[in-house]
């Protein structure tokens, strides 16, 4: 297969305080077998032979599993191939003489901090307020000691194979974080280890995720078609369900207190 | 002068853990919290330590240079976790797993360490299960195994291709707990730029916050580096592109030794190069090998057929022939040199002639694709997105890349390193997988040395310390304020080349050198080749490269820039370990030391690790040796045929 030449409609920002703008770049020879990252990192190659500075763009294990890349590509999140991160996503799909569009993450919760790096540290808020189990080091059973159904620890790996990437966020017309959110709740709550923490973690991590600024959800599902680990959307129904059940019951625990005060 | 006192602690092998824990001085648990500890990565190693000192009440302030610390490359870790369970009945034992990890590290590495080592793996499993870690499970309900090279148990846990995933995804939800509950202050997008030592003793850190560029200083009663592997002096290699050697280099040039540098592991299963552009290598998982077998043609005249048309009296099943015992679950050490070797014969196949067949056919004819697929799912997935090639009908080709160091900083039984108060874990440390790791055992020392070693050990030095000097360092005395200037030097030196020449490029000529002289095989003539061109790449670094942006602002050029520089001195240090150890041992295999294309290790001059002591500026460093005793293990020459 011959080289590719693009052109990219790339979004340039100083840093958070200062207003972007689309800029356009001419890349050429680009291998069809280069991933679309190598294909940044070949253009910023040429920018610096220029003498302009590179495009910043966050990226780390280049093969899908970090979940630190970005970047909506013409405008969709990942380049929108299924299952696919940007920097699984390879050129083979693009064709000579193509015009991509290439912005960072676009939601309230993740400023912008420099051209296609955003701070995604607003996940990290939620799991802090309840995203795992408490279990202090050396107080496990046996690990058998706890069986688990072949189905139960399938389910649970799936809702766990998310990558914290944002796509969801991004593709999310609300800038919602309902599946990434849910999908950490799944993961604990398929699993026994996850009952006794079931109630209280999900009040808390709802109430960080609407406190970090994520929009609600309005039943788009945009995230599901994003999400590069497939994560499915059922995942939002056990979430909504154990909220209401965790609302109720708080209630009837304040309810009590208050009597027995 | 070093001063190297490995602590092993009296007593039979399987008694010195239990005695090193006795003996240990103990910290009351109400002045934990007035102890304050620096751990420097987050990855199993380091956020397993920080999250389980929070837990017993220390303060811990954690570092990462990625935005969060869950995308340490701990998470690409595929094929599994190892583990002494025996819960297959196939006769698996703590000793077992001991024995095959010092056979399996060429009897390189230090005995105690190891069983110990292989003593808390039962513990490991109990934690990660007890934490939600989704491990494969059998139908009944109890935990699944499978089989890695160099074992004949099914001793290695799994979560289906995304094991290190998931296991970090614990160790980041422990650590998350005690950061909202405010125990630990992570700094993430931040970067350890120096060790700070005062009167001997590791007192803090200066590091660079990635958004803003400031230079901060942070002081501690110890600081804890688990900083990872420095496989990325080859440039292309299996790690992220972040992981460098950075901070284990500033601490060896602060005094802390560095052990037996050269110990570099060529893993043989990842999908081969396909062009100049290429940024990184992938991984795949070894537990491939567990279903698929690997071939070349007999015939140098086949190479170029489509493998359809190889009939099965022509292919030569190499591994299986040349290592019947182990065949295609051979350790990686010697699976990578087979590949090579074949390669070199003119049997490879695809571009270049550089990859072998990793081949599923028979596998999916005995077993059906849909087992396959839920064995491999995720990985033939990624093999097919890389390559536009599905693995399902084609075989997969692989040739083999640089995966893991076992070399790093020396540490003692306690994980201590030459400079009081620096601890070292996980990948980072030189300590026990010798000259070869096995598969699965990675994750297995990483998530030991976090969760159930630096919390006792740690501990001891602190309770010692109390006596002598508890007040912390200030940040803002003299050895903080000389290591902040001597960061922002560098920086500013950085900076100011304004050179012609990207970083990327010196860079690759880099990991080029490093590849062809110091990789799979290597030896004196290649070594002093390397050792030649290496100081000279250096000095056009300094005098060509280019980097642009500002120096206080996110700059992720200048971040390059700092952990190439630091790989073109480091590199030098591999290569002259490598030219001296004259010996094939385990990764490090040097050509003039063969017996029939075998390792041929040489015990009466070489059965010691070798510590570097940094001299200073332009001088020689001074290499000084931990010998090793075998007690336990007799020492023999290793084979899997």
């Amino acid at each position: 297969m011959s080289d590719l030449n693009l052109t990219l409609h790339v979004w340039r920002q100083r840093n958070a305080k200062s207003p972007g703008k689309m800029v356009t770049y001419k890349v050429t020879g680009v291998s069809t077998h280069a991933s679309f990252l190598e294909m940044l990192d070949i253009l910023n190659e040429q920018l610096t032979a220029k003498g302009e500075e590179p495009i910043a763009f966050d990226h780390d294990c280049r093969e899908g599993i970090c979940g630190m890349c970005s970047l909506m590509i013409n405008g969709r999140p990942h380049g929108g191939q299924r299952a696919t991160t940007t920097c699984q996503l390879h050129m083979r799909h693009f064709k000579n003489g193509d015009e991509i569009w290439i912005e960072p993450w676009r939601a309230e919760a993740f400023p912008v901090i420099k051209d296609l790096c955003v701070d995604r540290t607003p996940f990290d808020r939620v799991i802090a307020a309840g995203g795992f189990i408490t279990a202090n080091c050396g107080s496990a059973p046996d690990a058998n000691d706890i069986l688990i159904p072949k189905e139960s620890a399938d389910d649970s790996m799936d809702a766990a194979a998310c990558i914290a990437c944002g796509a969801c966020v991004a593709a999310c017309p609300n800038g919602s974080a309902m599946l990434f959110v849910a999908a950490k709740l799944a993961h604990l709550h398929r699993l026994p280890q996850g009952q006794p923490e079931r109630m209280h973690r999900t009040q808390a991590m709802v109430t960080a995720m609407d406190a970090a600024g994520f929009g609600n959800c309005s039943n788009h599902y945009e995230c599901e078609a994003a999400c590069p680990k497939d994560i499915k959307r059922d995942v939002m129904a056990l979430m909504n369900r154990d909220y209401a059940k965790a609302a109720l019951a708080s209630r009837d625990r304040e309810t009590k207190s208050d009597g027995s005060g | 002068m070093l001063k190297l006192d490995a602590r092993v602690p009296g007593g039979p092998i399987e008694q010195k853990w239990a005695n090193a824990r006795f003996e240990m001085k103990l910290v009351n648990p109400a002045n934990k919290r007035k102890y304050k500890v620096i751990v420097v990565g987050s990855g199993l190693a380091g956020g397993a330590a920080a999250a389980t000192l929070a837990e017993l009440g220390y303060d811990v302030a954690c570092f990462c240079f990625q935005d969060s610390p869950r995308r340490a490359h701990s998470i690409a870790a595929q094929g599994g976790i190892n583990a002494a369970k025996n819960y297959q009945n196939d006769g698996d034992s703590v000793h077992r797993l001991f024995y095959d990890t010092v056979k399996g590290g060429d009897f390189r590495a230090r005995e105690a360490n190891v069983h110990r080592l292989a003593e808390v793996s039962v513990d490991i499993i109990d934690q990660c299960a007890a934490m939600g870690v989704p491990f494969a499970r059998e139908y009944g309900g109890t935990l699944a195994n499978r089989s890695f090279g160099g074992a004949q148990v099914s001793r290695t846990f799994y979560a289906r291709g995304q094991t290190g995933q998931q296991l970090l995804l614990g160790v980041y939800s422990a650590l998350e707990r005690q950061i909202g509950a405010g125990k630990v202050t992570m700094f993430s997008r931040t970067e350890m730029l120096d060790l700070v030592v005062d009167n001997g003793r590791a007192v803090g850190i200066v590091a660079r916050d990635l958004v803003t560029g400031a230079i901060t200083s942070h002081a501690a009663h110890a600081v804890v580096l688990a900083t990872g592997g420095y496989g990325n002096v080859y440039y292309l290699s299996t790690n992220a592109k972040g992981c460098n050697v950075t901070a284990t280099y500033r601490a060896y040039k602060r005094g802390a030794g560095f052990g037996n540098p050269c110990f570099t592991q060529i893993h043989p299963t990842c999908i081969p190069v396909s062009g100049d552009f290429q940024s990184k290598l992938t991984l795949m998982s070894e537990s491939l090998r567990n279903d698929g077998r690997v071939w070349v043609p007999k015939s140098k005249t086949d190479t170029a057929k489509h493998p359809d048309q190889i009939a099965e009296d022509a292919r030569d099943y190499y591994l299986e022939r040349k290592y019947p015992a182990f065949g295609n679950l051979s350790p990686r050490d010697i699976a990578s040199r087979a590949a090579k070797e074949v390669c070199d014969e003119g049997r490879g196949v695809g571009p270049g002639g550089r990859g072998v067949y990793l081949d599923f056919r028979d596998a999916i004819a005995r077993d059906t694709e849909e087992r396959i697929r839920e064995r491999y799912g995720n990985l033939f997935d990624m093999y097919e997105r890389i390559t536009g090639e599905n693995p399902y009908r084609l075989p997969m080709r692989i040739y083999p890349a640089v995966h893991y160091t076992m070399g790093g900083l020396w540490v003692d039984y306690q994980l201590q390193t030459t400079i009081p108060g620096l601890f070292c874990l996980g990948e980072a440390n030189f300590s026990d997988h010798g000259a070869n790791r096995l598969g699965a055992s990675a994750l297995m020392q990483g998530l030991a040395d976090g969760y159930f070693i630096i919390p006792y050990t740690l501990g001891d030095y602190l309770a010692r310390l109390a006596g002598v000097n508890s007040a912390i360092a200030s940040p803002t005395s003299s050895a903080f304020a000389a290591s902040e200037d001597l960061v922002r030097a560098r920086l500013d030196r950085l900076m100011n080349v304004r050179g012609s020449r990207s970083i990327d490029s010196f860079h690759k000529e880099l990991g080029h050198i490093m590849w062809e002289h110091c990789g799979m095989a290597r030896s004196a003539e290649s070594l002093k080749t390397a050792l030649e061109a290496i100081p000279k790449l250096r000095e056009e670094f300094w005098r060509d490269v280019t980097v642009l942006g500002d120096r206080d602002s996110f700059n992720q050029s200048l971040e390059k820039a700092g952990r190439v520089a630091d790989f073109l001195e480091f590199a030098e240090l591999m290569c002259k370990d490598a030219l001296i150890r004259e010996e094939s041992c385990g990764g490090h295999f040097r050509v003039e030391h063969q017996i029939d294309g075998e390792a041929k290790r040489d015990d009466d001059r070489f059965c010691h690790a070798a510590v570097w002591e940094y001299a200073g500026e332009g001088k020689e460093p001074v290499r000084h040796v931990e010998p090793l005793a075998f007690e336990n293990v007799k020492l023999a020459t290793r084979s899997y045929k």
